[in-house]
């Protein structure tokens, strides 16, 4: 008698143990969010640690800053299937998969983006962390979390951290009519990621990417003091501005373009003229003005943490002392004669 | 016996764990007041997210209304739905005061097309008032946009501000302090702003790098300029044209130019009734300007140095034509302060730099007809080209002749009854 009930209860415990969950397409591919981030299915456990089969950890080789956060990126593409490589923009991900970003100081983990691939485009889906970090809630009005001093890293005091509602995702990821990713795309993935080796070809080893370029264009770590300065500094301007200050971004009418292959000077904003800046113009007449980096509108911005006059606009109460130094370098590094 | 019932109470335990946990999907703010399906929002607790919620979760078409009452708001809002209509209890009745906003660039961001916005006061942005950016078909009725207190360059840019859209509709709104323009309409296409209030900002109206405008029927007063049609080069949309500006009252626009100085507005001298810069195709006939200080209205080329290869800085094809002038002209502002002594201290009431070429060019036939009675005043400084050479001051009172202009059809918007 003992030992049937002992059986029993192996058995049953044996039916439980399958929930490694694995990413849930259906969840996935569902019209409206779901309420928990558990319900996907893309992490072996509750508290978002441990990425389920088939979900991939990444990074970029520039993140966007984001308050000094620490960032825990994933990629799932469905069972069979593959992203498309392209050399310029960001890969061509099938139906079905997604892009996962969780937020975090430390262990302290304060949200979770989606990005998922619908039958008709991407979506972008927040979810906020509980104070447990054991459970992740579909928060589409976003959050503002306080952050304790020193909390974000070393003397940093203390602010709020907003976490972006439904619509400002879509500021920041508009390409034209349709919303896409930012981050994953060949220059920004190429180099040696967290599995080791080189992402590019880690992911068409493991089928989440083909056709890849023998040699895929590359960018430089923004802090890499020993990499070309004007090379470090588009780099950076293109991950933290350039998805707004593109052609089809939601900055386009700003006429100030700042992807890694913009070629014009003036739309880069040498000596170019703020259009609609107001007082985010502060005291300057140009947005850079080469050699000037305390006259340049570009680093008045980026320095300032204040509503109608720090940029980026979203995503941001802090600031990148490293990105404003960096970019300072440059602009003062540029020649003062313009052409 | 006992420890047998305790294993299979576990393993019950075990299998309730194992069961389907996917919850239902989630779409409303818990807790505070309940907001009625008919779209009207209740005041009370957490307003602004419910407010936010329901402009993401509005469904294409629908109505949200906002109640009477003041309502503070931390982040700026935004609506992305398409055919979407915020209307609240009136101007001054439904107040969104931002006064303690820390996020976004603006107070309300639109991005969807055919929405309708009415019967509301946003109050103290800290970046622009309502910004709409590729939202075809808008409408802006009833608004109101201020800053309280006295003009200051720590005001947003713009109150109302359409870019990147056609058929842009704004009528009946009060804009009162923005340190840029009040209304400013970009980079768009076909435009009208009529029966409108714009005071104490440093331009009023302002249409910039836009094409067929029609803008009637406004009172524009105490700003540093009243009614702009500019054209910048550097912009994805240049080369704006075919605006025409009738019936508006433009007086006493005497406020101190308060635009942050790296700005286009902040060369607008204090005084202006009118400015048109670069653009083409212009009409401006049956308004009314008076005491505004350094001149009615001003015809100028763009200045400052560019090499924008699609972009004219020069004004072309102006008709000004049937306005009445008052008083004016009489202490000019800004760098027409340093020119008015060379050419008696006083403005007439029609001023032209006279810069007819660029970059060493051929001088251009600009096409400026001023057919206006006699006794008004008309002076072009005969400037030639910029950059400006004192030199080349070549002051004359003669109005150029033998201009002829096609008139421009009226704008038609299936919005505007």
């Amino acid at each position: 008698m003992r030992r049937r009930v002992a059986v029993l209860a192996a058995v049953l415990m044996a039916a439980c143990s399958k929930p490694a969950p694995t990413p849930n397409d259906e969840v996935i591919l569902a019209d409206r969010p779901a309420a928990q981030l558990s319900d996907y299915g893309l992490f072996a456990d509750a508290r978002g640690r441990v990425a389920a089969d088939g979900v991939v950890k990444y990074d970029l080789v520039n993140p966007l800053f984001s308050d000094h956060t620490d960032k825990h990126r994933f990629v799932y593409v469905p069972t069979g299937e593959s992203a498309a490589y392209r050399d310029k923009d960001v890969f061509a991900f099938p139906v079905g998969s997604v892009l996962v970003k969780t937020f975090a100081y430390g262990e302290r983990y304060l949200e979770t983006r989606l990005l998922i691939h619908k039958t008709d485009g991407w979506e972008a889906i927040p979810y906020v962390w509980n104070d447990d970090g054991t459970e992740a809630t579909y928060s589409p009005i976003g959050k503002r979390i306080g952050i304790k001093a020193e909390e974000a890293g070393e003397g940093i005091e203390a602010f709020t951290y907003a976490v972006p509602n439904k619509n400002q995702c879509k500021t920041c990821h508009q390409s034209g009519d349709a919303l896409t990713p930012i981050g994953p795309r060949a220059r920004n993935l190429n180099h040696v990621g967290p599995h080791g080796v080189n992402q590019i070809t880690d992911w068409s080893d493991r089928d989440l990417l083909i056709g890849a370029a023998e040699t895929p264009p590359s960018v430089p770590f923004a802090g890499d003091v020993t990499a070309d300065l004007n090379a470090r500094a588009r780099a950076y301007l293109d991950i933290n501005c350039a998805h707004c200050h593109k052609a089809d971004g939601s900055a386009s009418n700003s006429g100030l373009w700042l992807d890694w292959h913009e070629d014009s000077a003036v739309r880069l904003g040498v000596g170019k003229h703020p259009t609609a800046a107001g007082r985010g113009a502060g005291e300057f007449a140009y947005v850079i003005e080469p050699g000037a980096p305390e006259d340049s509108i570009m680093t008045y911005r980026m320095a300032s943490g204040e509503a109608g006059v720090g940029m980026p606009e979203l995503g941001r109460a802090t600031i990148d002392e490293e990105g404003v130094d960096l970019i300072r370098a440059w602009i003062r590094d540029l020649p003062a004669e313009r052409s | 016996m006992i420890r047998s019932l305790a294993v299979c109470v576990c393993a019950v335990a075990v299998l309730t764990g194992c069961g389907d946990e996917t919850s239902t999907p989630a779409d409303s703010v818990e807790a505070g007041p309940v907001d009625q399906a008919d779209g009207a929002l209740a005041p009370g607790e957490g307003f602004a997210d419910r407010l936010q919620m329901a402009l993401i979760e509005a469904e294409p078409g629908a109505t949200i209304t906002l109640p009477d009452g003041t309502f503070e708001l931390v982040d700026g809002l935004s609506l992305d739905v398409a055919g979407v209509t915020l209307t609240g209890a009136g101007q001054g009745k439904t107040i969104l005061d931002f006064a303690g906003q820390t996020g976004a660039g603006e107070g309300l961001l639109v991005t969807s097309d055919d929405v309708t916005l009415s019967g509301f006061t946003m109050r103290d942005t800290k970046g622009d008032g309502i910004k709409s950016k590729g939202a075809d078909r808008i409408v802006y009725r009833d608004l109101t946009v201020e800053w309280s207190g006295e003009p200051d360059e720590s005001n947003g840019a713009y109150g109302v501000y359409p870019v990147e859209s056609s058929d842009v509709l704004v009528e009946r709104v009060t804009v009162r302090g923005a340190s840029d323009a009040g209304i400013y309409v970009g980079q768009s296409d076909n435009i009208i702003v009529r029966d409108s209030l714009a005071e104490y900002n440093v331009a009023g109206i302002e249409i910039e790098n836009s094409t067929r405008a029609d803008v009637y029927g406004n009172t524009v007063t105490k700003n540093a300029g009243g009614l702009l049609v500019f054209d910048l080069p550097d912009l994805p949309k240049v080369g704006g044209h075919s605006t025409r500006l009738f019936n508006n009252q433009i007086f006493d626009n005497n406020t101190r130019n308060f635009a942050p100085p790296g700005n286009i507005v902040a060369s607008v001298p204090s005084g202006t009734g009118i400015i048109i810069q670069a653009n083409e195709k212009v009409e401006v006939f049956d308004n009314t300007l008076d005491q505004n200080r350094t001149a009615h209205v001003l015809v100028v080329a763009y200045s400052p140095e560019f090499e924008d290869e699609r972009f004219n800085p020069l004004p072309r094809n102006v008709l000004i034509t049937g306005n009445t002038y008052g008083e004016g002209g009489y202490e000019p502002q800004g760098d027409l302060a340093m020119l008015a002594p060379l050419v008696g201290g006083e403005l007439p009431d029609i001023v032209s730099d006279g810069v007819n070429r660029w970059q060493g060019g051929d001088p251009a036939d600009l096409n400026l007809i001023i057919d206006e009675p006699e006794d008004i005043g008309y002076l072009s400084l005969g400037l030639g080209e910029y950059p400006l050479n004192p030199l080349n001051l070549s002051p004359s009172r003669d109005r150029p002749t033998g201009g002829e202009m096609e008139r421009l059809p009226s704008v038609d918007l299936t919005k505007a009854e």
